[in-house]
Protein backbone atom coordinates (compact mmCIF):
# COMPACT_ATOMS: atom_id res chain seq x y z
CA UNK A 1 0.00 0.00 0.00
CA UNK A 2 1.35 3.50 -0.73
CA UNK A 3 1.11 6.85 0.87
CA UNK A 4 -1.69 8.89 -0.17
CA UNK A 5 -1.68 11.79 1.70
CA UNK A 6 1.01 12.53 4.67
CA UNK A 7 1.32 15.77 7.11
CA UNK A 8 4.35 16.41 8.60
CA UNK A 9 4.34 18.93 12.11
CA UNK A 10 1.13 20.47 10.85
CA UNK A 11 0.32 23.31 12.75
CA UNK A 12 -1.80 26.32 12.90
CA UNK A 13 -1.82 28.85 15.18
CA UNK A 14 -4.70 31.51 15.55
CA UNK A 15 -3.27 34.69 17.18
CA UNK A 16 -2.37 33.17 20.21
CA UNK A 17 -4.06 30.03 20.08
CA UNK A 18 -2.24 26.96 18.62
CA UNK A 19 -5.31 25.34 17.45
CA UNK A 20 -3.19 22.34 15.83
CA UNK A 21 -0.36 21.61 16.92
CA UNK A 22 2.35 19.64 14.97
CA UNK A 23 -0.15 16.97 13.49
CA UNK A 24 1.13 13.88 11.69
CA UNK A 25 -1.11 12.13 9.82
CA UNK A 26 -0.08 9.28 7.32
CA UNK A 27 -2.85 7.64 5.17
CA UNK A 28 -2.57 4.99 3.11
CA UNK A 29 -4.20 4.10 -0.18
CA UNK A 30 -7.68 2.23 0.55
CA UNK A 31 -7.75 3.09 4.51
CA UNK A 32 -10.47 3.83 6.33
CA UNK A 33 -9.30 6.65 8.75
CA UNK A 34 -10.71 8.11 11.64
CA UNK A 35 -10.10 11.09 13.26
CA UNK A 36 -11.01 11.83 16.77
CA UNK A 37 -11.27 13.69 19.81
CA UNK A 38 -13.02 16.24 22.01
CA UNK A 39 -15.08 18.94 21.32
CA UNK A 40 -12.47 22.17 19.97
CA UNK A 41 -9.79 19.38 19.25
CA UNK A 42 -8.41 20.66 15.80
CA UNK A 43 -10.16 18.16 13.83
CA UNK A 44 -11.78 20.37 11.35
CA UNK A 45 -9.34 22.55 11.61
CA UNK A 46 -6.84 19.30 10.28
CA UNK A 47 -9.51 18.81 7.58
CA UNK A 48 -9.61 22.96 6.27
CA UNK A 49 -5.64 22.65 6.05
CA UNK A 50 -6.08 19.75 3.83
CA UNK A 51 -8.54 20.70 2.08
CA UNK A 52 -7.15 23.91 1.02
CA UNK A 53 -9.30 26.32 3.14
CA UNK A 54 -6.61 27.16 5.70
CA UNK A 55 -3.22 27.83 5.08
CA UNK A 56 -1.27 25.72 7.99
CA UNK A 57 1.33 28.00 9.83
CA UNK A 58 4.14 26.00 9.54
CA UNK A 59 4.56 22.11 8.38
CA UNK A 60 3.00 20.80 5.08
CA UNK A 61 0.95 18.54 3.85
CA UNK A 62 1.83 15.79 0.62
CA UNK A 63 -0.95 14.03 -1.11
CA UNK A 64 0.16 11.74 -3.60
CA UNK A 65 3.80 12.49 -3.42
CA UNK A 66 3.26 16.33 -3.94
CA UNK A 67 2.96 19.19 -1.98
CA UNK A 68 -0.54 20.80 -1.62
CA UNK A 69 -0.14 23.23 1.57
CA UNK A 70 -0.93 26.48 0.57
CA UNK A 71 -2.53 25.79 -2.56
CA UNK A 72 -6.02 26.78 -2.80
CA UNK A 73 -9.54 24.78 -2.48
CA UNK A 74 -10.39 24.58 -5.83
CA UNK A 75 -6.91 23.40 -6.55
CA UNK A 76 -6.79 21.02 -4.39
CA UNK A 77 -10.36 19.64 -4.94
CA UNK A 78 -8.99 19.30 -8.84
CA UNK A 79 -6.32 17.28 -7.59
CA UNK A 80 -8.62 14.68 -5.86
CA UNK A 81 -9.31 15.27 -2.43
CA UNK A 82 -13.08 16.19 -1.89
CA UNK A 83 -14.78 16.83 1.46
CA UNK A 84 -18.25 17.29 3.09
CA UNK A 85 -18.81 20.08 5.77
CA UNK A 86 -19.95 19.60 9.40
CA UNK A 87 -22.68 22.13 9.09
CA UNK A 88 -24.05 20.62 5.69
CA UNK A 89 -23.39 23.45 2.83
CA UNK A 90 -25.09 22.39 -0.22
CA UNK A 91 -26.59 24.31 -3.01
CA UNK A 92 -30.11 24.81 -1.66
CA UNK A 93 -32.36 26.22 -4.83
CA UNK A 94 -30.57 23.66 -6.69
CA UNK A 95 -32.20 20.33 -7.59
CA UNK A 96 -30.89 17.24 -5.67
CA UNK A 97 -29.32 16.14 -9.21
CA UNK A 98 -28.11 19.41 -10.08
CA UNK A 99 -26.16 19.26 -6.46
CA UNK A 100 -24.65 16.10 -7.54
CA UNK A 101 -23.60 16.97 -11.19
CA UNK A 102 -21.92 20.56 -10.19
CA UNK A 103 -19.60 17.82 -8.17
CA UNK A 104 -19.05 16.67 -11.93
CA UNK A 105 -18.24 19.87 -13.21
CA UNK A 106 -14.65 20.27 -12.88
CA UNK A 107 -13.49 17.33 -15.65
CA UNK A 108 -16.21 19.35 -18.11
CA UNK A 109 -13.82 19.76 -21.27
CA UNK A 110 -15.93 22.11 -22.93
CA UNK A 111 -16.17 25.66 -22.97
CA UNK A 112 -18.98 27.88 -22.45
CA UNK A 113 -20.07 28.45 -26.46
CA UNK A 114 -20.31 25.23 -26.43
CA UNK A 115 -23.24 25.57 -23.95
CA UNK A 116 -24.29 29.06 -25.94
CA UNK A 117 -24.19 27.19 -29.02
CA UNK A 118 -25.43 23.69 -27.95
CA UNK A 119 -23.12 21.66 -29.89
CA UNK A 120 -22.74 17.97 -29.43
CA UNK A 121 -20.10 18.22 -27.09
CA UNK A 122 -22.76 20.54 -24.66
CA UNK A 123 -24.87 17.60 -25.05
CA UNK A 124 -22.49 14.85 -24.18
CA UNK A 125 -21.23 16.56 -21.26
CA UNK A 126 -24.39 16.96 -19.89
CA UNK A 127 -25.48 13.35 -20.13
CA UNK A 128 -22.29 12.34 -18.68
CA UNK A 129 -22.51 14.28 -15.74
CA UNK A 130 -26.50 13.56 -15.11
CA UNK A 131 -25.44 9.92 -15.49
CA UNK A 132 -23.07 9.90 -13.14
CA UNK A 133 -25.05 11.99 -10.62
CA UNK A 134 -27.76 9.42 -10.85
CA UNK A 135 -25.45 6.81 -9.96
CA UNK A 136 -23.99 8.34 -7.28
CA UNK A 137 -27.79 9.29 -5.91
CA UNK A 138 -28.54 5.78 -6.17
CA UNK A 139 -25.68 4.50 -4.34
CA UNK A 140 -26.91 6.75 -1.29
CA UNK A 141 -30.07 5.83 -1.57
CA UNK A 142 -31.37 9.09 -3.37
CA UNK A 143 -32.35 8.52 -6.61
CA UNK A 144 -36.50 8.94 -5.93
CA UNK A 145 -35.62 12.58 -4.61
CA UNK A 146 -33.70 13.83 -8.09
CA UNK A 147 -35.65 15.85 -9.09
CA UNK A 148 -36.25 18.05 -5.74
CA UNK A 149 -34.72 21.00 -4.18
CA UNK A 150 -31.87 20.84 -2.01
CA UNK A 151 -33.78 23.00 0.10
CA UNK A 152 -36.47 20.30 0.57
CA UNK A 153 -34.41 17.10 1.72
CA UNK A 154 -35.00 16.07 4.85
CA UNK A 155 -31.73 16.39 7.13
CA UNK A 156 -30.33 12.78 7.15
CA UNK A 157 -30.60 13.09 2.95
CA UNK A 158 -29.00 16.06 3.12
CA UNK A 159 -26.14 14.67 5.03
CA UNK A 160 -26.05 11.97 2.25
CA UNK A 161 -26.10 13.85 -0.54
CA UNK A 162 -23.49 16.02 0.50
CA UNK A 163 -21.03 12.56 -0.16
CA UNK A 164 -23.01 12.06 -3.44
CA UNK A 165 -21.88 15.34 -4.17
CA UNK A 166 -17.84 14.84 -3.03
CA UNK A 167 -17.96 11.76 -4.86
CA UNK A 168 -19.17 13.10 -7.93
CA UNK A 169 -16.10 15.11 -7.92
CA UNK A 170 -14.00 11.38 -8.68
CA UNK A 171 -11.78 12.06 -5.74
CA UNK A 172 -8.69 9.74 -4.45
CA UNK A 173 -9.51 10.57 -0.73
CA UNK A 174 -12.66 11.77 0.39
CA UNK A 175 -12.63 13.92 3.88
CA UNK A 176 -16.37 13.43 6.05
CA UNK A 177 -16.46 15.92 8.39
CA UNK A 178 -19.42 14.23 10.90
CA UNK A 179 -21.72 12.75 8.44
CA UNK A 180 -23.63 10.59 11.49
CA UNK A 181 -24.13 14.20 13.01
CA UNK A 182 -27.78 14.05 14.44
CA UNK A 183 -28.96 10.80 12.75
CA UNK A 184 -30.41 8.45 14.75
CA UNK A 185 -29.19 5.12 15.31
CA UNK A 186 -31.28 3.65 12.27
CA UNK A 187 -30.07 5.90 9.77
CA UNK A 188 -26.06 5.75 11.42
CA UNK A 189 -25.97 2.01 10.79
CA UNK A 190 -27.26 3.02 7.35
CA UNK A 191 -24.61 5.33 6.95
CA UNK A 192 -21.29 3.00 8.35
CA UNK A 193 -22.18 0.55 5.94
CA UNK A 194 -22.42 3.54 3.32
CA UNK A 195 -19.29 4.61 3.78
CA UNK A 196 -17.85 1.01 4.23
CA UNK A 197 -19.22 0.40 0.47
CA UNK A 198 -17.40 3.87 -0.89
CA UNK A 199 -14.06 2.45 -0.09
CA UNK A 200 -14.93 -1.20 -0.52
CA UNK A 201 -16.48 -0.66 -3.83
CA UNK A 202 -15.85 2.96 -5.37
CA UNK A 203 -12.46 2.57 -3.83
CA UNK A 204 -12.04 5.95 -2.56
CA UNK A 205 -9.63 6.27 0.23
CA UNK A 206 -12.05 7.59 3.36
CA UNK A 207 -10.79 10.22 6.41
CA UNK A 208 -13.54 10.33 8.61
CA UNK A 209 -14.00 12.77 11.83
CA UNK A 210 -17.18 12.04 13.91
CA UNK A 211 -18.42 12.17 17.45
CA UNK A 212 -20.27 8.89 17.96
CA UNK A 213 -17.65 6.38 18.94
CA UNK A 214 -19.72 3.35 18.34
CA UNK A 215 -19.72 4.36 14.52
CA UNK A 216 -15.79 5.24 14.25
CA UNK A 217 -15.13 1.84 16.06
CA UNK A 218 -17.30 -0.34 13.95
CA UNK A 219 -15.90 0.99 10.63
CA UNK A 220 -12.30 2.90 11.28
CA UNK A 221 -8.91 0.63 10.18
CA UNK A 222 -6.88 3.33 12.29
CA UNK A 223 -7.85 5.87 14.38
CA UNK A 224 -5.74 8.62 15.52
CA UNK A 225 -7.29 10.80 18.40
CA UNK A 226 -6.79 14.58 19.19
CA UNK A 227 -6.85 16.61 21.96
CA UNK A 228 -6.20 20.36 21.86
CA UNK A 229 -4.48 19.96 18.65
CA UNK A 230 -1.71 17.64 19.77
CA UNK A 231 -2.21 13.92 18.66
CA UNK A 232 -2.27 11.74 21.56
CA UNK A 233 -2.83 8.32 20.46
CA UNK A 234 -2.86 6.29 17.14
CA UNK A 235 -3.66 2.76 16.46
CA UNK A 236 -6.70 0.55 15.89
CA UNK A 237 -9.55 0.80 17.39
CA UNK A 238 -9.21 -2.28 19.99
CA UNK A 239 -5.26 -0.24 21.25
CA UNK A 240 -7.71 3.18 21.28
CA UNK A 241 -10.48 1.99 23.34
CA UNK A 242 -7.95 0.91 25.98
CA UNK A 243 -5.84 3.77 25.82
CA UNK A 244 -5.44 5.70 29.35
CA UNK A 245 -4.71 9.19 27.36
CA UNK A 246 -7.22 9.15 25.30
CA UNK A 247 -9.94 7.80 28.68
CA UNK A 248 -8.44 10.91 30.26
CA UNK A 249 -8.94 13.23 27.02
CA UNK A 250 -12.45 12.46 27.04
CA UNK A 251 -13.91 11.69 30.42
CA UNK A 252 -11.17 14.20 32.42
CA UNK A 253 -8.31 13.34 34.55
CA UNK A 254 -6.90 14.52 37.83
CA UNK B 1 -26.21 23.05 -32.61
CA UNK B 2 -29.03 22.68 -35.17
CA UNK B 3 -31.42 23.68 -32.75
CA UNK B 4 -29.23 27.06 -32.25
CA UNK B 5 -29.64 28.03 -35.76
CA UNK B 6 -33.13 26.70 -36.09
CA UNK B 7 -33.73 29.47 -33.19
CA UNK B 8 -32.00 31.91 -34.66
CA UNK B 9 -34.06 31.74 -37.61
CA UNK B 10 -37.18 31.58 -35.62
CA UNK B 11 -35.91 35.10 -33.95
CA UNK B 12 -34.71 36.69 -36.82
CA UNK B 13 -37.73 35.60 -38.26
CA UNK B 14 -40.24 36.49 -35.92
CA UNK B 15 -38.59 40.07 -35.39
CA UNK B 16 -38.81 40.39 -38.91
CA UNK B 17 -42.42 39.48 -38.97
CA UNK B 18 -43.07 41.90 -35.62
CA UNK B 19 -40.75 44.60 -37.28
CA UNK B 20 -43.27 44.94 -40.47
CA UNK B 21 -45.86 44.87 -38.47
CA UNK B 22 -45.01 47.50 -35.78
CA UNK B 23 -44.48 49.70 -38.64
CA UNK B 24 -47.59 49.14 -40.62
CA UNK B 25 -50.45 48.97 -38.22
CA UNK B 26 -48.99 50.60 -34.63
CA UNK B 27 -48.49 53.83 -33.76
CA UNK B 28 -44.74 55.64 -33.56
CA UNK B 29 -45.24 55.72 -29.70
CA UNK B 30 -46.40 52.42 -28.87
CA UNK B 31 -43.42 51.34 -31.16
CA UNK B 32 -40.92 53.41 -29.33
CA UNK B 33 -42.10 51.62 -25.94
CA UNK B 34 -41.84 48.67 -27.22
CA UNK B 35 -38.44 49.50 -28.91
CA UNK B 36 -37.63 50.49 -25.24
CA UNK B 37 -38.79 46.99 -23.15
CA UNK B 38 -36.56 45.10 -25.82
CA UNK B 39 -33.62 47.33 -24.49
CA UNK B 40 -34.53 46.97 -21.26
CA UNK B 41 -34.74 43.12 -21.33
CA UNK B 42 -31.14 43.05 -22.63
CA UNK B 43 -30.44 45.08 -19.50
CA UNK B 44 -32.35 43.06 -17.29
CA UNK B 45 -31.33 39.48 -18.94
CA UNK B 46 -28.08 40.02 -18.95
CA UNK B 47 -27.84 41.72 -15.48
CA UNK B 48 -29.42 39.06 -13.94
CA UNK B 49 -26.18 36.21 -14.90
CA UNK B 50 -24.10 38.81 -12.99
CA UNK B 51 -26.19 39.38 -10.03
CA UNK B 52 -28.90 36.55 -10.08
CA UNK B 53 -27.19 33.46 -11.18
CA UNK B 54 -23.69 34.36 -9.68
CA UNK B 55 -25.24 36.45 -7.10
CA UNK B 56 -22.51 39.31 -7.67
CA UNK B 57 -24.42 42.40 -6.49
CA UNK B 58 -22.76 44.86 -9.40
CA UNK B 59 -24.18 48.04 -10.04
CA UNK B 60 -22.18 49.19 -12.75
CA UNK B 61 -24.70 48.38 -15.58
CA UNK B 62 -25.05 51.71 -17.43
CA UNK B 63 -21.23 51.55 -17.26
CA UNK B 64 -20.67 48.71 -19.49
CA UNK B 65 -24.06 50.41 -21.72
CA UNK B 66 -22.16 53.59 -22.03
CA UNK B 67 -19.06 51.81 -23.12
CA UNK B 68 -21.18 49.90 -25.69
CA UNK B 69 -23.08 53.28 -26.60
CA UNK B 70 -20.00 55.32 -27.44
CA UNK B 71 -17.67 53.08 -29.13
CA UNK B 72 -20.71 51.66 -31.72
CA UNK B 73 -21.27 55.46 -31.90
CA UNK B 74 -18.03 55.75 -33.46
CA UNK B 75 -18.30 53.17 -35.85
CA UNK B 76 -21.40 54.16 -37.15
CA UNK B 77 -20.20 58.52 -37.72
CA UNK B 78 -17.32 59.07 -36.99
CA UNK B 79 -16.09 57.04 -39.95
CA UNK B 80 -18.27 58.78 -41.93
CA UNK B 81 -16.92 61.82 -43.64
CA UNK B 82 -18.98 64.17 -46.23
CA UNK B 83 -17.25 65.02 -49.10
CA UNK B 84 -18.48 68.69 -49.35
CA UNK B 85 -17.43 68.46 -53.07
CA UNK B 86 -20.57 65.59 -54.44
CA UNK B 87 -22.08 66.13 -50.95
CA UNK B 88 -21.96 61.94 -50.74
CA UNK B 89 -20.97 60.54 -47.39
CA UNK B 90 -17.77 58.49 -47.64
CA UNK B 91 -17.50 55.75 -45.23
CA UNK B 92 -13.76 54.59 -44.81
CA UNK B 93 -14.25 51.51 -42.93
CA UNK B 94 -16.19 49.65 -45.46
CA UNK B 95 -17.76 47.01 -43.25
CA UNK B 96 -20.08 49.43 -41.18
CA UNK B 97 -21.45 51.01 -43.99
CA UNK B 98 -25.00 51.64 -44.32
CA UNK B 99 -27.94 49.49 -41.90
CA UNK B 100 -25.61 46.50 -42.11
CA UNK B 101 -22.98 48.10 -40.89
CA UNK B 102 -24.59 48.56 -37.66
CA UNK B 103 -24.26 44.89 -36.43
CA UNK B 104 -20.36 44.53 -36.99
CA UNK B 105 -20.58 48.46 -35.06
CA UNK B 106 -22.78 46.73 -32.17
CA UNK B 107 -20.65 43.73 -31.93
CA UNK B 108 -17.71 46.18 -31.53
CA UNK B 109 -18.96 48.27 -29.03
CA UNK B 110 -20.30 44.88 -27.07
CA UNK B 111 -16.93 43.75 -27.27
CA UNK B 112 -15.47 46.72 -26.07
CA UNK B 113 -17.91 47.00 -22.90
CA UNK B 114 -17.00 43.14 -22.66
CA UNK B 115 -13.15 44.30 -22.21
CA UNK B 116 -14.99 46.53 -18.97
CA UNK B 117 -16.45 43.26 -17.90
CA UNK B 118 -12.92 42.04 -17.71
CA UNK B 119 -11.42 44.64 -16.31
CA UNK B 120 -13.53 45.20 -13.51
CA UNK B 121 -13.97 42.00 -12.90
CA UNK B 122 -10.85 40.86 -12.00
CA UNK B 123 -9.62 43.71 -9.47
CA UNK B 124 -13.22 43.39 -7.80
CA UNK B 125 -12.74 39.40 -7.35
CA UNK B 126 -11.78 39.75 -3.65
CA UNK B 127 -15.10 41.91 -3.01
CA UNK B 128 -18.47 40.96 -1.68
CA UNK B 129 -21.59 42.34 -1.09
CA UNK B 130 -22.01 45.95 -0.51
CA UNK B 131 -18.10 46.05 -1.14
CA UNK B 132 -18.57 45.00 -4.95
CA UNK B 133 -21.73 47.08 -4.96
CA UNK B 134 -19.71 50.01 -3.89
CA UNK B 135 -16.72 49.27 -6.56
CA UNK B 136 -18.79 48.92 -9.16
CA UNK B 137 -20.60 51.65 -8.78
CA UNK B 138 -17.21 53.70 -8.75
CA UNK B 139 -16.45 51.94 -12.78
CA UNK B 140 -19.82 53.46 -13.61
CA UNK B 141 -19.03 56.69 -12.49
CA UNK B 142 -15.69 56.69 -13.90
CA UNK B 143 -16.78 56.13 -16.84
CA UNK B 144 -19.64 58.50 -16.89
CA UNK B 145 -16.87 61.14 -15.77
CA UNK B 146 -14.20 60.55 -18.32
CA UNK B 147 -17.38 61.04 -21.02
CA UNK B 148 -17.70 64.16 -19.70
CA UNK B 149 -14.40 65.40 -20.19
CA UNK B 150 -13.45 63.79 -23.03
CA UNK B 151 -13.61 66.79 -25.93
CA UNK B 152 -13.35 64.33 -28.35
CA UNK B 153 -16.65 62.43 -27.34
CA UNK B 154 -18.58 65.75 -26.77
CA UNK B 155 -17.97 66.12 -23.32
CA UNK B 156 -21.38 66.67 -21.57
CA UNK B 157 -23.52 67.62 -24.96
CA UNK B 158 -22.50 64.04 -25.96
CA UNK B 159 -22.77 63.05 -29.91
CA UNK B 160 -25.72 64.17 -31.51
CA UNK B 161 -27.26 62.63 -35.01
CA UNK B 162 -26.14 59.03 -34.58
CA UNK B 163 -28.20 57.78 -37.67
CA UNK B 164 -31.31 55.76 -37.30
CA UNK B 165 -30.37 51.91 -36.95
CA UNK B 166 -31.75 50.44 -34.18
CA UNK B 167 -35.21 49.76 -35.76
CA UNK B 168 -37.42 47.40 -34.12
CA UNK B 169 -35.95 44.29 -36.21
CA UNK B 170 -32.88 44.38 -34.81
CA UNK B 171 -33.72 45.38 -30.86
CA UNK B 172 -35.99 42.46 -31.21
CA UNK B 173 -33.44 40.43 -32.67
CA UNK B 174 -30.84 41.17 -29.88
CA UNK B 175 -33.44 40.88 -26.99
CA UNK B 176 -34.13 37.33 -28.41
CA UNK B 177 -30.61 36.26 -28.80
CA UNK B 178 -29.35 37.66 -25.30
CA UNK B 179 -32.70 35.55 -23.54
CA UNK B 180 -32.23 32.67 -25.56
CA UNK B 181 -28.33 32.33 -24.87
CA UNK B 182 -28.73 33.66 -20.91
CA UNK B 183 -31.19 29.88 -20.69
CA UNK B 184 -28.78 28.03 -22.87
CA UNK B 185 -25.91 29.32 -20.05
CA UNK B 186 -28.28 28.85 -16.81
CA UNK B 187 -29.23 25.35 -17.93
CA UNK B 188 -25.92 24.14 -18.83
CA UNK B 189 -22.84 23.14 -16.67
CA UNK B 190 -21.73 26.63 -15.86
CA UNK B 191 -24.79 27.98 -15.36
CA UNK B 192 -25.25 25.28 -12.03
CA UNK B 193 -21.68 26.43 -11.27
CA UNK B 194 -22.54 30.02 -11.28
CA UNK B 195 -25.67 28.79 -9.00
CA UNK B 196 -23.10 27.15 -6.94
CA UNK B 197 -20.86 30.10 -6.28
CA UNK B 198 -24.50 31.82 -5.19
CA UNK B 199 -25.40 29.74 -2.94
CA UNK B 200 -22.12 28.75 -0.77
CA UNK B 201 -18.75 29.64 -2.57
CA UNK B 202 -16.90 27.72 -0.18
CA UNK B 203 -18.71 24.22 -1.32
CA UNK B 204 -18.21 25.68 -4.91
CA UNK B 205 -14.42 26.11 -4.78
CA UNK B 206 -14.48 22.28 -2.39
CA UNK B 207 -16.08 21.24 -6.00
CA UNK B 208 -13.16 22.42 -7.92
CA UNK B 209 -15.64 24.82 -9.81
CA UNK B 210 -12.73 27.66 -10.40
CA UNK B 211 -15.30 30.34 -8.91
CA UNK B 212 -12.22 33.38 -9.98
CA UNK B 213 -12.80 32.44 -14.01
CA UNK B 214 -16.82 31.94 -13.62
CA UNK B 215 -17.05 34.75 -12.09
CA UNK B 216 -15.22 37.29 -14.66
CA UNK B 217 -16.71 34.73 -17.18
CA UNK B 218 -20.32 36.34 -15.70
CA UNK B 219 -19.19 39.97 -15.70
CA UNK B 220 -17.75 39.25 -19.27
CA UNK B 221 -20.70 37.91 -20.53
CA UNK B 222 -23.23 40.64 -18.76
CA UNK B 223 -21.41 43.23 -20.17
CA UNK B 224 -21.15 42.31 -23.34
CA UNK B 225 -25.05 42.31 -23.86
CA UNK B 226 -25.32 45.65 -21.67
CA UNK B 227 -22.73 47.15 -24.45
CA UNK B 228 -25.06 45.82 -27.14
CA UNK B 229 -27.94 47.44 -25.40
CA UNK B 230 -26.33 50.68 -24.97
CA UNK B 231 -25.75 50.54 -28.71
CA UNK B 232 -29.32 50.13 -29.61
CA UNK B 233 -30.48 52.77 -27.27
CA UNK B 234 -27.88 55.00 -28.27
CA UNK B 235 -29.22 54.49 -32.35
CA UNK B 236 -33.04 54.55 -30.93
CA UNK B 237 -32.04 57.95 -29.22
CA UNK B 238 -29.69 59.22 -31.25
CA UNK B 239 -28.20 61.61 -29.31
CA UNK B 240 -25.94 59.93 -26.61
CA UNK B 241 -24.63 62.39 -23.75
CA UNK B 242 -22.98 61.16 -20.44
CA UNK B 243 -26.30 61.52 -18.15
CA UNK B 244 -27.91 58.71 -20.31
CA UNK B 245 -26.03 56.47 -18.54
CA UNK B 246 -25.69 58.03 -15.17
CA UNK B 247 -26.49 55.78 -11.88
CA UNK B 248 -29.94 56.19 -12.16
CA UNK B 249 -29.90 54.03 -15.16
CA UNK B 250 -28.31 51.25 -13.25
CA UNK B 251 -30.51 50.80 -10.28
CA UNK B 252 -33.13 51.08 -12.52
CA UNK B 253 -32.12 48.11 -14.46
CA UNK B 254 -31.82 46.35 -10.49
CA UNK B 255 -35.06 47.21 -9.91
CA UNK B 256 -36.33 45.65 -13.12
CA UNK B 257 -34.62 42.89 -11.26
CA UNK B 258 -35.61 42.62 -7.91
CA UNK B 259 -39.09 43.24 -8.83
CA UNK B 260 -39.46 40.36 -11.37
CA UNK B 261 -37.06 38.63 -8.57
CA UNK B 262 -33.74 37.99 -8.18
CA UNK B 263 -32.16 35.17 -10.44
CA UNK B 264 -35.39 34.21 -12.27
CA UNK B 265 -34.94 35.04 -16.13
CA UNK B 266 -38.52 35.34 -16.79
CA UNK B 267 -38.72 37.76 -14.18
CA UNK B 268 -36.60 39.67 -15.33
CA UNK B 269 -38.40 39.75 -18.59
CA UNK B 270 -41.64 41.31 -16.78
CA UNK B 271 -39.58 43.20 -14.79
CA UNK B 272 -38.39 45.18 -17.25
CA UNK B 273 -41.37 45.13 -19.41
CA UNK B 274 -43.50 46.44 -16.08
CA UNK B 275 -40.98 49.18 -15.36
CA UNK B 276 -40.90 50.11 -19.23
CA UNK B 277 -44.59 50.40 -19.68
CA UNK B 278 -45.75 51.63 -16.20
CA UNK B 279 -44.37 54.89 -16.35
CA UNK B 280 -46.04 55.50 -19.63
CA UNK B 281 -49.07 54.26 -18.80
CA UNK B 282 -48.58 56.48 -15.62
CA UNK B 283 -48.25 59.74 -17.85
CA UNK B 284 -51.66 58.96 -19.59
CA UNK B 285 -53.42 58.89 -15.51
CA UNK B 286 -51.34 62.19 -14.55
CA UNK B 287 -52.98 63.70 -18.05
CA UNK B 288 -56.39 62.15 -16.87
CA UNK B 289 -56.32 63.34 -13.11
CA UNK B 290 -54.75 66.46 -13.57
CA UNK B 291 -52.41 65.49 -10.91
CA UNK B 292 -48.35 65.84 -12.67
CA UNK B 293 -45.97 64.44 -10.68
CA UNK B 294 -47.91 61.72 -9.59
CA UNK B 295 -46.46 59.16 -12.31
CA UNK B 296 -43.55 59.13 -9.79
CA UNK B 297 -45.02 58.96 -6.83
CA UNK B 298 -47.52 55.74 -7.95
CA UNK B 299 -44.00 54.02 -9.45
CA UNK B 300 -42.44 54.50 -5.91
CA UNK B 301 -45.55 53.14 -4.18
CA UNK B 302 -45.82 50.22 -6.88
CA UNK B 303 -42.13 49.42 -5.43
CA UNK B 304 -42.31 50.39 -1.72
CA UNK B 305 -45.36 47.97 -1.63
CA UNK B 306 -43.55 44.55 -3.83
CA UNK B 307 -40.83 45.10 -0.76
CA UNK B 308 -43.47 44.62 2.05
CA UNK B 309 -45.82 41.95 0.50
CA UNK B 310 -43.55 40.50 -2.39
CA UNK B 311 -39.74 41.02 -1.24
CA UNK B 312 -38.49 38.08 -3.39
CA UNK B 313 -39.68 39.55 -6.35
CA UNK B 314 -43.12 38.57 -8.82
CA UNK B 315 -41.29 35.14 -9.13
CA UNK B 316 -39.03 34.76 -6.53
CA UNK B 317 -36.37 32.48 -8.21
CA UNK B 318 -38.82 30.34 -10.05
CA UNK B 319 -39.27 30.66 -13.37
CA UNK B 320 -42.16 31.01 -15.62
CA UNK B 321 -42.40 27.65 -17.39
CA UNK B 322 -45.20 24.90 -18.89
CA UNK B 323 -44.95 23.77 -15.61
CA UNK B 324 -45.25 26.17 -13.27
CA UNK B 325 -48.19 27.05 -15.17
CA UNK B 326 -49.51 23.22 -14.74
CA UNK B 327 -49.09 23.85 -11.21
CA UNK B 328 -50.70 27.06 -10.41
CA UNK B 329 -54.09 25.96 -12.75
CA UNK B 330 -56.72 24.23 -11.01
CA UNK B 331 -56.85 20.91 -11.73
CA UNK B 332 -59.44 20.72 -14.29
CA UNK B 333 -58.14 23.31 -16.40
CA UNK B 334 -54.82 20.97 -16.67
CA UNK B 335 -54.51 18.81 -19.93
CA UNK B 336 -53.87 15.33 -19.23
CA UNK B 337 -50.61 13.70 -20.19
CA UNK B 338 -49.21 16.67 -22.26
CA UNK B 339 -45.17 16.22 -20.69
CA UNK B 340 -43.18 17.72 -23.26
CA UNK B 341 -39.39 17.29 -22.68
CA UNK B 342 -38.04 20.95 -22.05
Amino acid sequence: MSVLLETELLTICFGGLTAVDQCCLSIEEGDLYGLIGPNGAGKTTVFNMLTGVYVPTSGSVKFRGRLISGRSPVEVARLGISRTFQNIRLFDELSVLENAMTGAHQHAKINLFDSLLRTSRHYREERRQRERAYELLQFMGLEERAGLPAKQLPYGHRRRLEIARALATEPRLICLDEPAAGMNTGEKAELSALIRRIRDELGVTVLLIEHDMKLVMGICEKIQVLDYGKTIALGPPKEIQNNPKVIEAYLGGD
Amino acid sequence: MHRTLALLVVGVSLAFGVDWFLGEFIEEYVVRIINLCGIAIILAVSLNVINGLCGQFSLGHAGFMAIGAYVSAYFTTTLRVLNTETGETIVRAPLFDGAWGFVPALLVGGAAAAAAGLIVGVPTLRLKGDYLAIATLGFGEIVIILLTNFDSVGAARGLPGLPNYASSFWILTFAWICVVGSVFLQRSTFGRALIAIRENELAAEVMGIRVARLKVMAFIYGAFFAGIAGGLLGHLLRTISPSTFGFMKSIEVVVMLVLGGLGSLTGAIVGAIVLTVLPEALRDVEQQAKLPGIRMVVYALVLILMMIFRPQGIFGQRELSLKLLRRVLPARLRGGDSETKP
